[in-house]
């Protein structure tokens, strides 16, 4: 069973990181929102394995509930 | 003149048993309540296998309105075994071919039956009150099949050898008495209600409008959605045509619609005419307003009633696996009915009819709920992907895959069902035991015919040859396969090109284009045992009549 990858991966990060931030510029939420969706379902896609999708969700969905608290 | 099975009016008789008012009430082996296509559809297909049935309807009138209207492949299958498929093909209107568009595009096509050498469309429209007039025809020729009109379940006493009914009608009320009772009584069920039972699940908050519209049309037999349409902005739209000129539209209204002033013509007809053009002529056949539900009984048994249809399961429409799957219920239970009323099967296969149609509305329930919340996003990061999928469908295959306006009825596969017997040899594609047989085009003694029609209605062992190696042993072997305690039909299929008819009395096809080979994944001596329904039960690479007996007293909970 393939698991996520939480290894450095990328080779360069400062450029990833760079292009991530100017693919929503001059836009507003809203239009990001639907950048970044549209960005999950496409980079999903590439990925295809189920589990290892869905255990970036986990990943993703961790503390975030817990966040709200001061 | 075509009849109008909306208007018929069936007539109520006083039942025998209302005449001796005295003693024992009267015992019957089945009663079904409920006469809509579920109660006929099981009424048919018990009084064919000889079980004498009594259907009980506190109405006297067919359906109404627009109701179901997509009736899938496997359905016309299992009418085609009833004997009533002809004429429900011919009345309908065939698709195979869906679209998809999203505000001015056409994003996606889908063909469900794309592969050649089946008889029967991937769907037919066809109004319900033509399904239940063509079921209740073909019903009133039966001899075992006794139909009663107005007549109202009022009390259910659960006994141990028997389910007593309390029956109202015009003559006043009256007892019965059933061996088994099936309860095809609809949604809101009252025997349902009768036993204190619920069936339970989840509302959608979402409001569509169905309108039946009468006219002439230019769009194809093709079922059509529009997600935000220009003439519907942010909401969906579905079309179907059915006979006679009637189109079906459904049009999404959101929650917060009011149904009395959405249903009124005079709101529906600018929506129609924004569709179709202000010259539009139409007439209005129906109109109503609707939500939906994804829910279950827990269980479909209980004691000696049984539940199928709606009663026992409801989904949303998308994907229209609501009628359908009441009749697979029915395809699933009479057989079983009909062994343990005879005594070759013990009661407890009427569990199984219960576990295999709970697993099938299970699949049922999840493939609606899916499509609903693609259609009814329940929150806004729901709606943004939903969005999301549309906007990237127009551009990238992928996409459209994830576009999701109904997954469309397909038969359950029985996966893990005690009935089936294990494949221990090696097969491939999806003829698995468990999987409802697959059609192909066959040829008997040089007419040309279809597979389904020589299977159902019985066990089948269906044995592949290579003409030449069916010796005597072999052949008595299947042969005696008739005699058993529960008859097992022999089917040899020949290879195309082969030789038929074969000696020794056995029936055979030929497997006319290749396919029944290919689709079975078959080679000489592959044998398949296949269930009254219509189902796999078993398989093997070569025939062992021991297996077949094990797989038989397996499939009927005798092993």
């Amino acid at each position: 069973m393939a698991t996520l990858n939480i290894e450095p991966n990328l080779t360069q990060f400062d450029d990833f990181y760079e292009a991530l931030i100017e693919t929503h510029r001059d836009i507003d939420t809203a239009q990001s929102q639907m950048v970044n969706a549209k960005l999950i379902l496409l980079l999903a896609n590439h990925i295809g394995d189920l589990d290892v999708l869905r255990e970036a969700m986990q990943h993703a969905r961790a503390g975030v509930e817990e966040a709200q608290t001061p | 003149m075509t009849q109008d099975y909306q208007e018929l009016e069936l007539s109520y008789a006083r039942a025998p048993e209302q005449a001796t008012r005295s003693g024992q009430p009267t015992r019957h082996p089945v009663i079904i309540v409920g006469a809509g296509p579920v109660g006929l559809a099981t009424a048919i297909d018990l009084a064919r296998q000889g079980v004498r049935v009594v259907v009980l309807d506190d109405d006297n009138k067919l359906s109404n309105g627009s109701r179901a209207i997509c009736f899938a492949k496997r359905t016309l299958e299992i009418f085609d075994r009833l004997g009533c498929g002809d004429r429900m093909f011919e009345k309908g209107v065939s698709w195979n071919v869906g679209k998809v568009f999203f505000q001015n595009d056409h994003v996606y096509t889908f063909n469900l039956l794309s592969e050649s050498g089946h008889n029967r469309p991937a769907f037919i429209n066809l109004q319900q009150y033509y399904v239940e007039g063509f079921l209740y025809e073909h019903a009133k020729q039966l001899p075992n099949l006794d139909l009663r009109w107005k007549n109202k379940v009022t009390a259910i006493t659960q006994k141990t050898d028997c389910v007593e009914i309390t029956i109202d009608t015009p003559d006043g009320s009256y007892v019965l008495e059933a061996s088994y009772l099936v309860a095809c009584d609809g949604a809101r069920s009252p025997v349902r209600k009768a036993l204190g039972l619920e069936s339970k699940g989840r509302t959608f908050r979402d409001r569509f409008l169905i309108a039946d519209v009468k006219m002439k049309a230019d769009f194809p037999a093709e079922r059509w959605f529009w997600f935000d349409p220009p003439f519907h902005r942010n909401q969906s739209v579905l079309l179907h045509m059915q006979p006679d000129n009637v189109w079906r539209i459904d049009f999404q209204l959101g929650w917060d619609a009011d149904p009395e002033v959405e249903k009124r013509p005079e709101n529906v007809i600018p929506r129609i005419k924004a569709l179709l053009g202000d010259d539009a002529q139409f007439d209005f056949e129906w109109l109503s307003v609707y939500t939906f539900a994804c829910l279950r009984m827990e269980k479909f048994r209980h004691g000696r009633v049984l539940f199928a249809g709606d009663s026992a399961h409801g989904v949303s429409p998308f994907g229209a696996r609501g009628a359908n799957s009441g009749i697979q219920d029915a395809d699933n239970l009479a057989w079983k009915l009909r062994l343990v009323l005879e005594g070759k099967a013990p009661d407890r296969l009427l569990d199984t009819y219960a576990s295999e149609r709970e697993y099938a509305a299970d699949e049922n329930i999840l493939n609606s709920t899916r499509a609903t919340d693609f259609i009814t996003p329940k929150s806004e990061m729901s709606r943004l992907f939903r969005d999301a999928v549309l906007k990237l469908s127009k551009d990238h295959p992928f996409a459209r895959k994830l576009v999701n306006s109904g997954r469309l009825s397909l038969p359950s596969t029985l996966h893990g069902s005690a009935l089936n017997t294990s494949d221990r040899d090696t097969f491939t594609g999806f003829m698995v035991p468990g999987a409802p047989a697959t059609d192909a085009p066959i040829s008997i003694k040089g007419e040309p015919g279809w597979f389904l029609n020589r299977v159902g209605e019985g066990f089948t062992a269906l044995y592949f040859s290579d003409a030449s190696d069916i010796d005597a042993a072999t052949a008595a072997a299947l042969n005696r396969l008739k005699y058993g305690a529960i008859a097992v039909k022999p089917v040899v299929v020949v290879p195309r090109g082969g030789e038929a008819p074969l000696p020794h009395g056995l029936e055979s096809i030929e497997d006319k284009e290749g396919w029944l080979a290919q689709r079975f994944d078959a080679r000489p001596g592959t044998t398949y045992l296949i269930r009254p329904d219509q189902h796999v039960c078993a398989r093997w690479r070569q025939f062992d009549p021991t297996h077949v007996e094990a797989a038989v007293a397996r499939a009927t909970c005798n092993a």
